[in-house]
C-alpha cells in the first residue's frame, strides 16, 4: 500500500483543482542527478520487511537521514521513525510496539531487567547512534562574539547574574563592549534531554553557582521558555538579550557562545564534541555489549567540547524471527557504519562516532539473533 | 433576498437615510467621526505617542462617546443607542478582522512561494521520499490524502452517529424513560466535549491496542476513531440546536397529513435545518481537520504515500506541520544536498522546515475552505426553497 | 444563503404561536405546562416499521457515545489510579508528590485562561453575529460569514506559530501601557511585562481568537432563526433596531449563545498545540496575567511533559487530564443550568 511515485488524480476528484494536478505532469524541479550514479553501493545484503523505531525528537533529522537512506539501498525494507520523545519511545519499545527506540538516555537497570517479555526472553541493549554538541546561544544586540566560563552560564541560568555587563560576563570577555541589557535566560518548557545534559554539565563544572542538580524538567521558576528545541530557538530570537541552551544543529542565525573548557574558550564543532564522548569513560557495571558512555564533562584538554548529548539506540538481542533480527541488524550496522554517520551528519549536523564506538556498537549488533 | 420591509428599514438604519423625521442623515456620522479622530490626534500629539493603530484605536473609543452625545442631542435616547450598538457590532468586526487578516496573511505571505516553486503544483504532486536535511524539495501530497482520508474516516463515524443523537434529544427525548435518557445523553455530551484531544489521542491507541493485541499499531483509522470522540459532541452540539429551531408548526403539518415521524424528521425537520446542518458538520470538521496530538500518537509518520486507512502509518498536513516546524533550522554543510533514492541533487536551504510547514499550513486553510464551499453549494442545493 | 435557507417558513401558522419560547426552552430542561401536552414531538404517532428503526438508530447512537464515554473515563480513571495511589493525599509517603500542588496550579491557570478567552471572546462574537446577521448589508453578509468561518479552519499549530511569531512581539506596547496606568488591577499588576511577552494574557488571546468563530458561527445561525413577524412587529411598533435585537433577537438567541460559548469554552480548556507555543509556562495561582512563567494549563502540561514522562509521572498527567475532564463537566452543568433557568423565566 506504499507507493513512492503518486499522481494526484484521486485527489482532482476530491477538490483539488485538476489544473495543478495536470502542471505536475511537466517542467522540473530544480535538481540534478548526481553524475556518479554509483553513490548507492549497497552496504549490505538487501533486506526487507517493515521496521518500525519511536523516540527521541533530538535526532528527528539523523534518523530520518537514516530511514530514508537505507530504504534508498534496501528498496524492499520499509523503515519508520516516529519522534514522540524519549520516555514514550522507551515505554513503547518495552511493549513490543516497536523494534528500536531512540533515546536521550540509556536504559536503566530497571527497564533492562523489564525488557525480557519484549526480547523474546533476552535482554535489550543501547548502543549510542547520535552525538550533538549543544550550543549556548544567545541575542544581544552589538554583540556577536561571547566567551562564558561554566560559572558564569550556570550564574545566568540560575538568576544571579542579570545584566549582560555584570563583572562576571565582562572578565569572561575582556574584548567585547558589553550593553547593560537584562539577561533573560530561556529554557526548555518540555522536559528534555538537552536540558538533563545542560544541567548535568553545569553541576559537574559548576558545582558552587549550579545548586539546582541535574534535571530532565527545568528547576527555577518563572522566566521566558520555549516548547521543544524550534521553540526555545524562536524565543531567544524573538528578543533582545536572551540566552538558551539548544542542539547546535538548529541554532540558525543566533550567535553561539564559546565555552571555556580548561584555560581556553572552545568554540563547538562536530569535531571536538566528537573527541569529548570518546575521550569520556563507559559507564561501568553494564552488561557487555551494552554500550554505554559516562559522559565527563570536566574534560580540560581544549579540543574537546564536553557540553553534548548523546543518542543511543535501543535495541533487543533476541527478535521473534530471523526476519526482523536481519532486518534490524542491518539498519542498525547502517546506522553506526561511518556511512550512516556520515550522512546524518551532512543533513542533521551532528558530530560522527569515533571508529571505536562505531566498532563496539557493531560488535554488539552483530550479536543479535533470532528466537530459538 | 427579497426587500422585506424589515430590511428595507435595516438598511436604511445602517446607513442612516431612514425616512424617520426625527433621524439625522448619514453625513452626520461621518463629521463626528472625522471630529472624533481629530481629538484623538490632539490627544496623541499632544501626549507625543502618535501612531496610526493608537490613533484608529482612541478616535473610535472617542466616537462612541462624541457619536452617542451626539446623537443624543439631536435625536433622542433611544436612536442615541442604537446609534451606539451600530458602532459596537462594527467594532466588533473590525477586531475579529485583525487576527484573521494578519493570519491569513502571514500564512500566505509565508506559504505562498513554495506552493508555487519550483512548478505550480509540484508541492502537491510529491511526497517526502528521500528528503533529508536542508533539501529544497519534497510536497506534502502523502499529507493531503492522509488528512482527507483520516478525517474522511472521522466524519462517517462521527456525522451519522452525532446526527442521529441530536434527532433523539430533540425529536425522541420528550417524555417518559426517553427523556431520562436523554438528559442522560445531554450531560454525557457536555462531559465530553472537555475530553483534550491528546487523551483523545490516548484512547484511541489504548483503544486499539486491547482490540488487536498488538501494541505497535498505527493505522490511519485509529486516528479517525480519536478524531471522533472529539468530533461527535461539536456535531450534537450544534445540530440539536439548529433541529431546536425548526418550527413546531412544521411538524405539526405534516403529522396532519398523516406524514409517518421519522419521514417528517427526514424530509421536513432536516430538510428544513440542512444550512445550520452543514455549518455545523463543517465547523466539526474544521475544529479536528487541524488536530496535532491525536494523530501524533494514533497515526505515525511516514514520508511516503500510503492510500491505505486501514493498514501502516500516514502522514496528515497537522502532523506533517507539527514535525517540521519541530525540525526547526536545517544543517546546511554544502550548497546542495543528494536525495539517497533518486540521487538528485537539489539546492540546500537551513529555512525549508519552515517554509514547508508554511506552506502545508496554507493548504490545510485551503482545503477547508474548499470542504466550507462545497458544503454551502450542497446546503443552498437540498435546501427547501422557502419564500425568502 | 445559507440564511435564506435555513429561515423557517413564514407559514401563516407563526401568528398563532410564535416559535421562540418553543425552541428556547430545551425539552430535557424546559418547562411542562399545559400546552407541552400538545407537543407533537411526543411519540403519538403510530408504530411503523420506519418509526421503530429510526427509533431504534437514535437510541442507538446515544447510547454508542454512552459507550465511548465510559470507555475515556474508564480509561482515564484506571491509567490515573497508580497516581492517586501514590500521592501525597491518599496513602503516599510524605515526601511522596502532593497531587494538590502538582494540579491545582494547572487547574487554575487552565480555568483562567479559558475565562479570560471567553470574556475576549463572547461579546465580539455576538457583535459580530448580530452584524453578519442584521447589521451588514445582505450581499455581504453570506461572505463575510465565510471569512469568520475561515478562521475556524485554521489548525491550531498555525495559530501557535502565527501568536508566538506576530502576536507576542505587537503585545508589549499595549502590556507596557496596561501595566503602567490600570496596575492597580490585580491583572496588570505585578512586575513590568519583559518581553518577549510570552504571558497568559497573550496566550488568552489567541484562545479568544480561536474560538471566536466558533461562537460567532452558532450565534449567527441561530439569530437568522429568529422569526421574522417577531422583528417586523418589534419595528412596526416603532422599535429601534436595537431594540428590536434586545427584545427579539438576543432573548431568542439566548440559549444558542450560551450553548456556543460552551462549545468555545470546551475548545479553549482542551487547546494544546497553540497555548503550548506562545506561553512560557509556570506553577503559580498568580493573577497576574502580563507576567511570564507564572501559568500553565492542563493540556498544554500534558502534550509538553508526556513524551519524557516515566510511568508514574504519565500517571500523574493522566490524572489531570481526569481533572480537566470533570472541570469541563461541571462547567457545562453550570451553563445548561442557567439555560434552562433563563428560559423558565
Amino acid at each position: 500500500m506504499i507507493a513512492r511515485k503518486t499522481t494526484l488524480v484521486p485527489l482532482a476528484a476530491l477538490g483539488l483543482t485538476a489544473a495543478l494536478a495536470l502542471s505536475a505532469c511537466g517542467g522540473s524541479d530544480g535538481g540534478t542527478p548526481v553524475s556518479d550514479a554509483g553513490g548507492a553501493e549497497a552496504a549490505s545484503a538487501n533486506a526487507s520487511g517493515k521496521l518500525a523505531g519511536a523516540g527521541a525528537s533530538s535526532a528527528e533529522s539523523a534518523e530520518s537521514a537514516w530511514t530514508q537512506g537505507f530504504t534508498a539501498t534496501n528498496p524492499e525494507a520499509s523503515v519508520t521513525y516516529d519522534s514522540v520523545g524519549s520516555g514514550a519511545g522507551r515505554e513503547q519499545f518495552l511493549n513490543s510496539g516497536v523494534q528500536f527506540a531512540g533515546t536521550d538516555a540509556a536504559l536503566t537497570e530497571d527497564e533492562i531487567k523489564q525488557s525480557s517479555e519484549a526480547c523474546q526472553g533476552g535482554k535489550a541493549f543501547d548502543v549510542p547512534v547520535y552525538i550533538s554538541p549543544i550550543a549556548v546561544v544567545f541575542n544581544l544586540k552589538g554583540v556577536d562574539d561571547l566567551q562564558l566560563s561554566p560559572e558564569t552560564i550556570a550564574g545566568i541560568f540560575a538568576g544571579d547574574i542579570t545584566t549582560w555587563n555584570d563583572p562576571a560576563i565582562a572578565e569572561d570577555n575582556p574584548d567585547v563592549k558589553l550593553p547593560s541589557t537584562k539577561i533573560t535566560p530561556v529554557h526548555r518548557s518540555d522536559s528534555s534531554g538537552t536540558t538533563e545534559n545542560f544541567t548535568q554539565y553545569l553541576e559537574k563544572t559548576a558545582p558552587k553557582a549550579w545548586k539546582h542538580g541535574e534535571v530532565e524538567d527545568w528547576p527555577v521558576k518563572g522566566g521566558q521558555s520555549g516548547d521543544g528545541t524550534s521553540g526555545l530557538v524562536s524565543v531567544v530570537e524573538g528578543g533582545d538579550g536572551t540566552i538558551g541552551y539548544a542542539d547546535a544543529s538548529k541554532a540558525g542565525n543566533l550567535g553561539i557562545a564559546k565555552i571555556k573548557v580548561g584555560d581556553e574558550y572552545v568554540e563547538y564543532s562536530p569535531e571536538a564534541a566528537s573527541k569529548a564522548v570518546e575521550d569520556s569513560p563507559r559507564v561501568k557495571g553494564r552488561e557487555k555489549g551494552d554500550v554505554v558512555i559516562e559522559l565527563d564533562r570536566t574534560l580540560d584538554d581544549p579540543s574537546t567540547y564536553p557540553l553534548v548529548l548523546v543518542s543511543y539506540m535501543a535495541l533487543c538481542d533476541t527478535y521473534e524471527d530471523k526476519e526482523t533480527a536481519d532486518l534490524v541488524k542491518s539498519y542498525a550496522s547502517y546506522v553506526v557504519s561511518s556511512q550512516g554517520q556520515k550522512a546524518a551528519g551532512e543533513v542533521a549536523g551532528n558530530a560522527p562516532l569515533s571508529d571505536k564506538l562505531s566498532q563496539d556498537a557493531t560488535a554488539s549488533i552483530e550479536k543479535i539473533k533470532a528466537k530459538g | 433576498m427579497s426587500a422585506a420591509p424589515a430590511r428595507a428599514a435595516s438598511s436604511g438604519l445602517l446607513t442612516g437615510s431612514g425616512a424617520s423625521e426625527r433621524r439625522l442623515p448619514w453625513y452626520h456620522l461621518l463629521v463626528t467621526a472625522l471630529a472624533s479622530i481629530a481629538l484623538a490626534a490632539v490627544v496623541l500629539v499632544l501626549l507625543d505617542s502618535f501612531s496610526i493603530g493608537a490613533l484608529v484605536v482612541l478616535g473610535y473609543v472617542l466616537h462612541l462617546v462624541v457619536g452617542y452625545s451626539y446623537a443624543r442631542a439631536r435625536e433622542g435616547r433611544r436612536w442615541a443607542a442604537d446609534r451606539l450598538v451600530t458602532l459596537l457590532v462594527l467594532g466588533a468586526f473590525a477586531v475579529a478582522m485583525i487576527p484573521l487578516v494578519s493570519l491569513l496573511w502571514e500564512v500566505v505571505a509565508r506559504g505562498l512561494d513554495k506552493l508555487l516553486n519550483p512548478y505550480p503544483g509540484y508541492f502537491f504532486t510529491h511526497d517526502m521520499a528521500g528528503v533529508v536535511g536542508g533539501m529544497a524539495s519534497g510536497g506534502i501530497s502523502h499529507a493531503i490524502v492522509g488528512t482527507l482520508l483520516v478525517t474522511l474516516g472521522a466524519s462517517i463515524i462521527s456525522v451519522p452517529i452525532g446526527l442521529l443523537t441530536s434527532i433523539f434529544l430533540v425529536e425522541y427525548a420528550t417524555s417518559g424513560p426517553l427523556r431520562v435518557l436523554g438528559r442522560g445523553i445531554t450531560f454525557l455530551v457536555d462531559v465530553m466535549t472537555g475530553i483534550p484531544s491528546i487523551v483523545a489521542g490516548l484512547f484511541g491507541l489504548a483503544l486499539f491496542i486491547t482490540l488487536t493485541g498488538d501494541p505497535g499499531i498505527r493505522i490511519g483509522l485509529m486516528g479517525s476513531v480519536a478524531l471522533s470522540v472529539l468530533m461527535i459532541p461539536t456535531v450534537v452540539r450544534s445540530s440539536e440546536e439548529m433541529l431546536r429551531l425548526v418550527p413546531m408548526e412544521l411538524r405539526e403539518a405534516a403529522f396532519g397529513l398523516g406524514v409517518p415521524k421519522w419521514l417528517t424528521i427526514v424530509k421536513v425537520v432536516l430538510r428544513t435545518s440542512i444550512a445550520g446542518l452543514t455549518t455545523g458538520v463543517t465547523l466539526a470538521v474544521a475544529r479536528v481537520i487541524g488536530e496535532t496530538a491525536p494523530l501524533l500518537l494514533t497515526v505515525g509518520a511516514l514520508p511516503l504515500m500510503n492510500s491505505h486507512l486501514f493498514d501502516g502509518r500516514m502522514q496528515t498536513l497537522p502532523t506533517f506541520i507539527n514535525s517540521q516546524y519541530r525540525s526547526g533550522n536545517a544543517v546546511c554543510n554544502s550548497e546542495t544536498v543528494t536525495n539517497p533514492i533518486t540521487q538528485m541533487q537539489y539546492a540546500c536551504s537551513t529555512t525549508i522546515n519552515y517554509d514547508r510547514a508554511w506552506a502545508a499550513a496554507l493548504t490545510l486553510i485551503l482545503i477547508v475552505m474548499i470542504l466550507n464551499i462545497a458544503a454551502r453549494l450542497v446546503s443552498r442545493f437540498f435546501a427547501p426553497k422557502l419564500g425568502r | 444563503m445559507s440564511s435564506s435557507a435555513a429561515d423557517p417558513a413564514p407559514s401563516p401558522s407563526q401568528t398563532r404561536a410564535p416559535g421562540a419560547p418553543d425552541a428556547a426552552d430545551a425539552p430535557p430542561s424546559g418547562p411542562t405546562g399545559p400546552s407541552r401536552s400538545e407537543d407533537p414531538r411526543r411519540g403519538r404517532a403510530k408504530r411503523r416499521p420506519g418509526d421503530m428503526i429510526f427509533t431504534g438508530l437514535s437510541v442507538g447512537s446515544g447510547l454508542i457515545i454512552f459507550l465511548t464515554l465510559a470507555l475515556v473515563a474508564i480509561f482515564l480513571t484506571v491509567r490515573s489510579l497508580p497516581a492517586i495511589r501514590d500521592s501525597r493525599e491518599f496513602g503516599g509517603g510524605a515526601d511522596a508528590v502532593s497531587l494538590w500542588e502538582f494540579t491545582a496550579p494547572l487547574v487554575f491557570g487552565t480555568v483562567f485562561a479559558a475565562v479570560l478567552a471567553l470574556v475576549m471572546a463572547v461579546p465580539v462574537s455576538i457583535g459580530i453575529a448580530l452584524f453578519i446577521s442584521h447589521f451588514a448589508p445582505r450581499r455581504l453578509a453570506t461572505p463575510l460569514g465565510f471569512m469568520i468561518d475561515l478562521l475556524a479552519a485554521v489548525p491550531s499549530v498555525v495559530f501557535g506559530l502565527w501568536g508566538g511569531v506576530w502576536l507576542v512581539p505587537k503585545m508589549q506596547g499595549l502590556y507596557e501601557l496596561l501595566n503602567t496606568y490600570l496596575g492597580w488591577i490585580p491583572l496588570f499588576a505585578g512586575p513590568e511585562p519583559e518581553p518577549p511577552m510570552r504571558n497568559l494574557a497573550t496566550a488568552s488571546i489567541v484562545l479568544a481568537v480561536m474560538i471566536l468563530p466558533i461562537i460567532t458561527a452558532v450565534s449567527r445561525e441561530v439569530f437568522l432563526q429568529t422569526p421574522r413577524l417577531q422583528e417586523e412587529a418589534a419595528l412596526a411598533l416603532g422599535a429601534t433596531r436595537w431594540e428590536t435585537i434586545r427584545t427579539v433577537v438576543l432573548p431568542f438567541g439566548r440559549a444558542g449563545v450560551v450553548s456556543a460559548s460552551m462549545l468555545g469554552l470546551g475548545r479553549a480548556l482542551g487547546e494544546t498545540m497553540a497555548v503550548l507555543m506562545v506561553l512560557s509556562p509556570g506553577s503559580s495561582f498568580s493573577l497576574h496575567i502580563l507576567e511570564v512563567g507564572q501559568h500553565n494549563t492542563i493540556a498544554a502540561n500534558i502534550a509538553s511533559q508526556s513524551a519524557e514522562a516515566t510511568p508514574d509521572v504519565m500517571a500523574r498527567l493522566i490524572f489531570t487530564g481526569l481533572v480537566l475532564f470533570i472541570i469541563t463537566f461541571i462547567i457545562n452543568a453550570l451553563a445548561r443550568a442557567i439555560v434552562a433557568r433563563s428560559a423558565r423565566a
